[in-house]
C-alpha cells in the first residue's frame, strides 16, 4: 500500500454532507487527518435559504455558513477550497485534483451532491437564464435583478416554486411553466399540488401546467421571452430554470465502485468498496420506507446519511434508518412533508383544505407510507416519529380527526 | 452590539457580540459556539437549535409561536418551561446580556 501513516480520510464534496461527513467522523473518534476538497471558493454553506432568505435579502451572507473557518481548524480539518477533485485511484488509494496535488487517503468519503440538469432548448445559453443550486448562481441573480421586471420560472419543483413565490413577492411578475399536470409532482399528492397551484395563482403568479417550453427569445444575447409549447410567448427579462438535478456519480464510476442513479451504498454509507463512502445528494441505498432504489436530495439525508459515514470511518457502527423528510417554504405556507409517498393509491385528509392548514397520509393499499402537512407541524413530526418506529397507520386512523397522533407516538414508543 | 452568554452543559460559559437582528442560532454557529446543530438552518423545522432561556428573560422574549411550539415537543433533550428554540430569538438591544443554556444534545 502506498498510502502511508499520513493518509486520513478525504472527504470529496464541502456542502451539507461533505461537512458533516468530516465533523461526524471527528466526533466519533477518528484521530487521522481530514481533508474536505470543495470545488465552491465558499466555505460548506447552507443551500435552503438560497432560494429563499437569501436571494429575498433577509439572510446575510455571511450567516450561511454552517460553521466559521475557525472551527474547522480547531477540528483539525484541512477544507481545500477551489479545488476539484479529478480521479481516484483506489489500488494506490489516492485522489487527484485539478490543481495538480494527489492525496492518499486510508478512507474516502464521495459527497459530490448534484448538479442542475440544464435547459437544452434553443436559446438557452443566453445572458439572463440562471439556475438556483449554488450561491454563486443566487449572487448572478441578484446582480441582475434590479433591471428585472418578468421572471419565468421553468420547472414546477419545490426549487422553482420557492423561487418563483420570492420573486413574486420581491414584487417581480412571475410566470412558472410546468410540464407534468400538477405541481411538485414528484414530491406531492394531487390535493397538495392543486391547493398550491391555486395559492400561487391568488398570490399573481401565472402557472401553466401540462406546458412545455419550445425555446426562448432574446435580443443581444439577452433573453426577453419564452416560447411555449402551445406558441404563446410569455415575456421574460429573466428566466430561471429548475427541472431537477444530476447526480456527480462520474468520479465515482470512472474507478469502478457501483452506480445506479447515484454511487451505491449500504446502511452503514459503505460503496462497493470498503475504504469509500459516499452520502447525500451522490448517493443510491435501499430503505425501509421504499420499494426500489433511492437517491434523495434532502437536507435530512445529507445529514443523517453523513453521521452513519462518519461514525462508519471511526470503526462506529450507526446504521442510516431514519425516517425521510423534507420541507418547503413558498409564500406563508409551511409544507412538510414525511416517507416517501410516490405510488400512492389513496389519500387521507385531515384539517381543512381550503382553509389552509391541512395533512395528508397516503397510503397504497393498507400500507401508509408517509405524511405531507400544510401549516400543521404537529402532525409533521408525529408522522415522522411514527414512521421511525414502524407504526403501521391505519386508515381510519389517519381519518379521525379526534385522534392526536402524537398520543399514538407514546403508545408506539411504549411498545418499542 | 448586544451580547448574549451561551452556558454549556458542563457549566462553562461564551460570551458573543450577536447583531440586533440575528437569531440567537445564527449568533452561536457564526461565531464558533458548539452545541447547536441548526440542520434546517433556521426554517423552524427541526428542533436542534434548542436552548434553555435563564429566568428573568423569558418574560422579554416575543411569545411562542404555534410552529415553535409544535416543533419543542420534538427536541432531543427535555422540554422545559424555559425551552425556545433558538432560530426563532432575534437578538435585539433590549436582550444584551441575555444567557441561555444549551441542552446536553441536539440530536
Amino acid at each position: 500500500m502506498s498510502a502511508g501513516d499520513s493518509a486520513g480520510l478525504v472527504v470529496i464534496g464541502g456542502s451539507h454532507a461533505g461537512h458533516q461527513v468530516a465533523i461526524a467522523a471527528r466526533a466519533a473518534g477518528f484521530e487521522g487527518p481530514i481533508t474536505v476538497l470543495s470545488d465552491e471558493r465558499e466555505l460548506p454553506y447552507q443551500r435552503p435559504p438560497l432560494s429563499k432568505a437569501y436571494l429575498m435579502g433577509k439572510q446575510p451572507r455571511e450567516a450561511l455558513l454552517f460553521r466559521p473557518a475557525g472551527f474547522y481548524e480547531e477540528q483539525g480539518i484541512d477544507m481545500r477550497l477551489g479545488v476539484k477533485a479529478t480521479a481516484i485511484d483506489r489500488v494506490a488509494h489516492t485522489v487527484s485534483c485539478d490543481d495538480g496535488t494527489v492525496l492518499p487517503y486510508r478512507k474516502l468519503a464521495i459527497a459530490t451532491g448534484t448538479r442542475v440538469r440544464p435547459l437544452t432548448v434553443p436559446g438557452s445559453e443566453m445572458g439572463g437564464v440562471h439556475y438556483i443550486r449554488t450561491l454563486s448562481d443566487i449572487d448572478a441573480i441578484l446582480a441582475e435583478l434590479d433591471r428585472v421586471k418578468s421572471v419565468v420560472v421553468i420547472g414546477g419543483g419545490f426549487i422553482g416554486l420557492e423561487g418563483a413565490a420570492a420573486l413574486k413577492t420581491m414584487g417581480r411578475a412571475v410566470a412558472v411553466v410546468e410540464l407534468a399536470d400538477r405541481l411538485m409532482a414528484r414530491g406531492v399528492g394531487v390535493t397538495v399540488s392543486t391547493y398550491y397551484a391555486d395559492h400561487h395563482r391568488s398570490q399573481g403568479v401565472d402557472v401553466r401546467l401540462s406546458t412545455g417550453v419550445e425555446r426562448l427569445t432574446g435580443e443581444n444575447g439577452h433573453v426577453t421571452g419564452v416560447v411555449l409549447s402551445g406558441g404563446e410567448t410569455l415575456p421574460a427579462d429573466m428566466v430561471i430554470v429548475g427541472i431537477g438535478v444530476l447526480p456527480n456519480q462520474e468520479i465515482a464510476a470512472d474507478a469502478g465502485i457501483d452506480c445506479g442513479n447515484g454511487v451505491i451504498v449500504d446502511e452503514f454509507a459503505q460503496t462497493s468498496d470498503p475504504d469509500v463512502l459516499a452520502a447525500g445528494d451522490c448517493a443510491q441505498f435501499q430503505s425501509r420506507f421504499y420499494d426500489g432504489p433511492l437517491r434523495l436530495e434532502s437536507v435530512q439525508n445529507a445529514t443523517d446519511q453523513a453521521r452513519t459515514a462518519g461514525a462508519t470511518i471511526a470503526g462506529v457502527e450507526k446504521p442510516y434508518d431514519a425516517a425521510p423528510w423534507f420541507w418547503s417554504d413558498q409564500f406563508d405556507l409551511k409544507l412538510q412533508m414525511t416517507g416517501i409517498t410516490a405510488g400512492y393509491d389513496q389519500e387521507v385528509i385531515r384539517g381543512d383544505v381550503a382553509a389552509g392548514e391541512f395533512s395528508v397520509f397516503y397510503f397504497k393499499g393498507d400500507t401508509w407510507l408517509g405524511t405531507d402537512t400544510v401549516n400543521s407541524p404537529a402532525n409533521h413530526i408525529a408522522s415522522r416519529r411514527l414512521l421511525d418506529a414502524g407504526y403501521r397507520l391505519s386508515k381510519a386512523e389517519a381519518a379521525d380527526e379526534g385522534l392526536a397522533l402524537k398520543d399514538l407516538v407514546k403508545a408506539a414508543r411504549k411498545g418499542g | 452590539m448586544p451580547k448574549v452568554t451561551y452556558r454549556h452543559h458542563d457549566g462553562s460559559e461564551e460570551t458573543v457580540e450577536v447583531r440586533a437582528g440575528t437569531s440567537l442560532m445564527l449568533g452561536a454557529l457564526t461565531n464558533g459556539v458548539d452545541g447547536i446543530e441548526a440542520e434546517c438552518g433556521g426554517s423552524c423545522m427541526c428542533a436542534t437549535c434548542h436552548v434553555y432561556v435563564d429566568e428573568g428573560w423569558l418574560d422579554k422574549l416575543p411569545k411562542v409561536q404555534i410552529l415553535e411550539d409544535e416543533m419543542l415537543d420534538d427536541t432531543a433533550a427535555e422540554r422545559k418551561p424555559n425551552s425556545r428554540l433558538s432560530c426563532q430569538i432575534e437578538m435585539s438591544d433590549s436582550l444584551d446580556g441575555i444567557v441561555v443554556e444549551l441542552p446536553e444534545t441536539q440530536i
